[in-house]
């Protein structure tokens, strides 16, 4: 029998480097990429309260969660290709024409 | 048996994340991040979460990954026009941020004692099935519009003429 904490402290790992990924980085690929790596850490931690407390909501919380990515992977995918389109690079220094 | 293989999966998630954050190449990231959710998917087997676990595998390493390798290839950006990562003040302060986070949840998730639930199956298809259809049912139609907008969205954005 694992400690619920065990699985809490993965989850928490997970989204860590997840967040040092969206940092970090400065290929925007890779930066959508981390944002899964957070998304996957929280369903860690909503599997594993809702199979702990006998309770089916973790589940499906872990299941919106999923849908949720996989609509953003979608449109954060398209405004890439659209993005690279215009600008020709993947560097997220270089895409700041929204910034003051 | 289960904790050796706790540790197993949970050391391959892991290890798989840090190699996505590290590659230079996203493609090499794209398949390490393939790993990291084949791990976490035998995580929520351990867990009795058998419907979540095909789900992961279906929906993030089967249509997730495949739409980033989909991107990644289509756009293929020359070796030499990857942007060059250095490590400036603001960034070796976000990762020790993130540091901090990991070690702070660590110190609360050791404090935190979850009550003890019954000893219910949960993660089966009928469990999840049977919350999604009665008590979250206005939260999963919602989902579908939610999916309806992603798809025309994404269709709006990616199409050179509309």
């Amino acid at each position: 029998m694992i400690a619920p904490s065990a699985y809490l402290l993965l989850s928490a790992i997970l989204f860590g480097i997840g967040v040092v990924g969206v940092v970090a980085r400065k290929n925007v690929l890779i930066i959508m990429m981390s944002v899964e790596l957070m998304l996957n850490g929280v369903n860690v931690a909503f599997v594993a309260a809702g199979s702990y407390l006998g309770d089916a909501t973790g589940g499906v919380f872990a299941f919106m969660v999923m849908t949720v990515a996989a609509a953003e992977a979608a449109v954060g995918l398209a405004l890439l290709i659209a993005l690279y389109r215009l600008k020709e690079t993947v560097d997220i220094t270089e895409l700041k024409v929204l910034k003051w | 048996m289960e904790t050796v293989l706790f540790i197993l999966f949970g050391a391959i998630a892991v290890c798989g994340a840090v190699m996505v954050v590290t590659r230079k190449h996203p493609m090499a990231s794209a398949l390490y991040l393939i790993l990291t959710l084949f791990a976490v998917a035998a995580l929520f087997v351990l867990r009795q979460a058998h419907f979540l676990a095909a789900i992961q595998v279906i929906i993030y390493a089967g249509a997730v990954v495949v739409l980033f390798v989909f991107v990644i290839m289509l756009i293929n950006v020359p070796e030499d026009r990857l942007p060059v990562e250095r490590a400036t003040t603001i960034r070796v302060l976000g990762v020790l941020a993130a540091g901090f986070f990991i070690l702070e949840s660590a110190v609360l998730a050791r404090r935190y004692v979850m009550p003890k639930g019954p000893a219910a199956e949960v993660g089966t298809v009928e469990a999840v099935g049977r919350a999604l259809f009665t008590d979250y049912l206005l939260a999963f139609e919602i989902t579908s519009v939610l999916l309806l907008a992603a798809v025309i969205g994404a269709i709006a954005l990616a199409k050179r003429k509309i």
